[in-house]
């Protein structure tokens, strides 16, 4: 029964944003400020020759960074229903699965 | 607005054949992708015999060695893109909505759009026998036999495009019925309380737009190695070919899935339908399809076993796939615990799911046998295989999806089939089937290699494939006596009650066949089987509103229902002229382009006809 | 009126189990479906990563200024996108044409990159100096070793393209979609613009599904290019990688 009044009062919301919040067009801008920073951050760690190896983790860092900024703000998913972000992570976690494991099948990870 | 440029009106109340042309209803593209399927399959089927008749003796030269290459290929790609999966697309189109309580499915544009794409796709496929120049690397065409070095004609391009375009079809099905599944349930249809087959195709849905991507990249790749000198899978280069096994595989093993899901799906519908008696731990049997689908993403490489991984992989590989009988067997042993103390009828329906568990059964044990990489060494690329692949997809596919035929049959002809002729389909095609396919076993383990045209004299494989041609054609000769059924049926047949079966979900409850709105109210949902509550169980409940069938629905005026269009066929033409542009002549490519950019905005501008009163249409 | 211009929307106005709207459910559909298509592509070029026989590597041929500015650009489409929606839903249409057009303006500068990029790499000139031939990369020490007694300078012109190695048939493959999903989002949003300026009432801020739509697929096509970006390009010529 609470499951019908559940899918009841859910069709009475079909044309509302499931959502709290809205970033306002500064936040955007700020946003974006950020992401202008990190890249111009990658550019300058590029150039640190003497991070050696520690280069990959501190770009994938900050790679990620910008992603999950975007992805999380100028997508919204933040805000949105808690579906989309499955469907999207779904597609993005069996990517990632299927780059890894053709990685060690070539042999990219010696054990 | 007559000023919008793209604005182009829609077909107004089309009949006869535009009406077919025109439609974006579900159970009339149901119906188009059953019957055009069929009649691929049954291409298929006659690809098969030609191989069978090759083989039937030793030392034969009825077809030479490149037209049975050809065969085998054909057959294959035939039976898995052209006949399973629109068989099943078929079953989604017609039953989804109808069992959720939905008028249609949420994009029915978009629904067209996959079957006249999906025809196109065939189209592509099956012209490379009339060109003369049929893929020939068989239906997983490993590099480099498919390189423009070793196989300069088209017919592996043929075989690109036309996968390519059923591609666009299947994605956007899935989608299309993604959307549906979770956004068109009637009201108190909660996820647990759908039925079991809807759940397998939201599942196969999922597996479908996750895998075919892959395959696309795949094709893509080939592709611009063999028309555009790329080096993707060219060893000289420093390129893998085992890249190609990989990346085809990522998508081959979910694909798999998706073709014995939706079987599953049916066959948990019927089985509970000829049992009286509800689904057996139906959570369970979600969470192993989910579970299936899941681990279906980590066992790609059994079929690489012999390809030289190492033993790292292929242990790890043998693992997940063995694991992955696990809650394949929980399926099974559901569906027996279903039939446990139920009260059977064995008609043609039940009989071919039954046949399925026990068929599935015996391919899912000779798949344990492959999933041990050492015994795989001896098993791979002989006929043990195909005997495996066989039991799981046609005795475990077309099985459910004969099963499947015959119990919808009466709610989407409005006819009752023969059942003597039923039960006779059955029993001649289980029995050919074994006949057919149980003796490769042998043949397998005493070496007989698959995919070469022709085997000598004296190496003791005789018997078994003399047997294997005599199955194959008391296969066929049953489906001649099912295509007579059907079709004298289908015309000339007795009319169908509502409910034949006394069945258990949603599309029982209205007409055979359903009107074109299919509900005259949308039914609110109370328990999971809710037909059958409403039927049996809940005394107070009032039998469903004018259930359907009702004379007066023509004055139904509240109902909106989306409206014909051209632009699904005239978008399909364009990719396929597409296809066809990029292989022979680029000119054609480009007029297929253009005909396909304009049929993009034609359909996101494409007006709705003004209401009038005397019909149902928006 | 509204009934009849394009009624895609005709299930809008109906109601959805979940009580999200359709349209947005299947874009999500399709971006993590698209993940996998870019993720095929990807684990492509890392698993011919340093495999090819000859040619330029990456080393001999990025150019990370300028394409931490295209980044940059591309990025900023992206700003300009969210806030051309902003202003659409606050009924600010002129502001929304004009964040719009700079969204179209910005991509099409980040394809104008992309295809001065892929034309500079197909016409790729080493030129040594034979007097300096310190820290040469592989494809420049072949080149070097036409620096005989006597040879000031040596130019050779050594294309990357699609054909020559592995990498070309990677890198412009993986690029190259990634471009053509570009232009395809460029052309959705002008048709938008266009639609916005000459037939304003299909355009509207009860419509703005329709442009989140678009920016939905904008994004990702940016979100795309920041993986790009790392692994393709900063890992690129890291030696070793």
């Amino acid at each position: 029964m609470q499951e019908t009044n559940q899918i009841n009062s859910n069709l009475a919301h079909s044309e509302e944003e499931v959502h709290t919040g809205h970033p306002t067009a500064l936040q955007y801008f700020k946003v974006a400020m950020i992401l202008s920073f990190v890249t111009a951050l990658e550019f300058l760690v590029f150039y640190f020759e003497w991070l050696g190896h520690w280069i990959i983790p501190v770009l994938t860092v900050l790679s990620v960074g910008k992603f999950a900024l975007v992805v999380m703000y100028y997508m919204h998913l933040k805000y949105d229903a808690k579906l989309f972000t499955g469907l999207f992570f779904a597609g993005f976690g069996v990517a990632s699965g299927v780059i890894l494991s053709l990685m060690a099948l070539f042999s990219w990870f010696v054990f | 607005m007559a000023s919008m440029v793209f604005a182009i009106p829609r077909p107004v109340h089309p009949t006869g054949i535009w009406s077919w042309i025109t439609t974006i209803d579900h159970k009339r593209i149901g119906i188009l992708y059953g019957v055009t399927a069929f009649i691929l399959f049954l291409s298929g089927g006659v690809e098969a015999l030609l191989i069978r008749a090759q083989l039937a003796l030793p030392d034969q030269n009825l077809v030479t060695p490149e037209v049975y290459n050809q065969l085998f290929t054909m057959h294959g790609t035939t039976m898995i893109f052209l006949a399973i999966m629109p068989l099943g697309a078929a079953f989604f189109n017609f039953v989804i909505p109808l069992q959720i309580g939905a008028r249609d499915v949420a994009f029915p544009r978009l629904n067209a759009f996959s079957y006249w794409t999906f025809l196109a796709g065939a189209i592509i496929l099956k012209s490379s026998w009339l060109l003369a120049d049929a893929p020939n690397a068989g239906w997983f065409a490993y590099s480099p036999l498919t390189g423009i070095q070793a196989n300069p004609t088209h017919g592996i391009d043929l075989w690109v495009v036309s996968l390519q375009v059923l591609g666009v079809a299947s994605l956007a099905a899935a989608f299309n019925f993604i959307v549906t599944i979770v956004n068109l349930r009637a009201p108190g249809m909660s996820l647990m309380r759908m039925p079991i087959f809807v759940w397998m195709s939201l599942i196969t849905a999922i597996l479908l737009v996750l895998a075919f991507p892959v395959i696309t990249v795949a094709l893509f790749e080939l592709s611009l190695d063999r028309v555009f000198g790329f080096n993707f899978f060219v060893v000289a280069a420093g390129a893998n070919p085992v890249l190609w096994q990989h990346l085809f595989w990522v998508f081959g093993h979910p694909e798999v899935y998706i073709l014995i899901l939706p079987a599953m799906g049916i066959v948990s519908e019927i089985l509970p339908t000829f049992s009286k008696k509800p689904l057996f731990g139906y959570p369970a049997v979600v969470l192993a399809g989910a579970i299936i689908a899941f681990m279906g993403w980590m066992v790609w490489s059994h079929h690489m076993f012999t390809v030289g991984l190492g033993p790292i992989a292929n242990s790890v590989f043998a693992i997940t796939t063995m694991a992955i009988a696990v809650p394949t067997g929980v399926k099974v042993l559901n569906w027996i615990a279903t039939l446990w103390g139920g009260s059977i009828s064995f008609r043609t329906p039940m009989l071919f799911a039954l046949g399925f568990i026990a068929m599935f059964t015996i391919g899912g044990i000779s798949g344990v046998m492959h999933a041990m990489a050492p015994s795989d060494a001896q098993q791979q690329d002989t006929y043990f295989i195909v005997a495996h692949i066989h039991y799981v997809l046609f005795g475990g596919a077309i099985f459910a999806i004969m099963a499947g035929i015959y119990y919808w049959f009466p709610k989407f002809s409005g006819k009752m089939y023969n059942e003597s002729l039923g039960k006779l389909h059955f029993w001649i095609m289980t029995i050919g089937f074994n006949i057919s396919f149980f003796p490769m076993h042998f043949a397998g383990m005493y070496g007989m290699p698959r995919r070469i045209y022709i085997y000598n004299e004296g190496m003791g494989w005789e018997i078994y494939n003399m047997l294997s041609t005599v199955g194959a054609f008391m296969m066929a000769f049953s489906f001649l006596i099912f295509i007579y059924n059907i079709v004298t049926n289908w015309r000339n047949g007795e009319d169908a009650p509502d409910d034949p079966w006394d069945a258990r979900t949603l599309e029982w409850s209205i007409s055979s066949p359903p009107p074109e709105y299919n509900f005259v109210n949308i039914p609110v949902v109370k328990t999971l089987d809710d037909w059958w509550n409403t039927k049996h169980e809940d005394s107070d409940h009032l039998p469903m509103p004018a259930a359907g069938g009702s004379e007066d629905a023509e004055e139904h005026h509240d109902i909106h229902l989306p409206q014909p269009s051209y632009w699904p066929i005239i978008l399909s033409f364009g990719l396929m002229l597409l296809g066809f542009g990029f292989i022979y002549n680029f000119y054609v490519g480009g007029l297929g382009a253009a005909i396909a950019m304009i049929a993009v905005y034609a359909w996101s501008f494409e007006p709705v006809n003004d209401p009038e009163p005397e019909n149902n249409n928006h | 009126m509204a009934h009849d211009v394009a009624s895609a929307t005709h299930g809008e106005h109906e109601p959805t189990t979940t009580g999200l709207n359709h349209r947005k459910m299947l874009m999500w559909a399709f971006l993590g479906s698209d993940c996998m298509f870019f993720g095929s592509l990807i684990a492509t070029y890392l698993v011919y990563k340093n495999r090819s026989i000859t040619g330029p590597m990456p080393i001999d041929v990025f150019d990370i200024p300028v394409t931490t500015v295209s980044t940059f650009v591309l990025l900023m489409s992206s700003m300009s996108m969210v806030i051309a929606y902003s202003m659409l839903t606050q009924n600010k249409m002129k502001a929304f044409r004009i964040w719009l057009g700079t969204t179209v303006i910005l991509g099409s500068t980040f394809v104008g990159f992309q295809v001065f990029e892929f034309r500079t790499f197909a016409n790729h000139e080493v030129k040594i100096d034979c007097a300096h031939m310190e820290d040469l990369t592989v494809l420049e020490q072949k080149v070097a070793e036409k620096c005989t007694p006597g040879v000031h300078h040596v130019e050779e012109v050594v294309p990357l393209t699609p054909r020559v190695n592995l990498f070309g048939t990677t890198f412009f493959t993986l690029t190259g979609f990634h471009g053509a999903h570009v232009t395809l989002g460029v052309i959705w949003l002008t048709s938008i613009l266009l639609l916005s300026i000459f037939r304003p009432k299909m355009v509207t801020p009860e419509r703005n599904l329709d442009l989140d739509l678009a920016a939905l697929y904008w994004h990702f096509v940016d979100i795309v290019w920041i993986v790009i970006f790392t692994v393709v390009y900063l890992f690129g010529v890291f030696e070793g990688y």
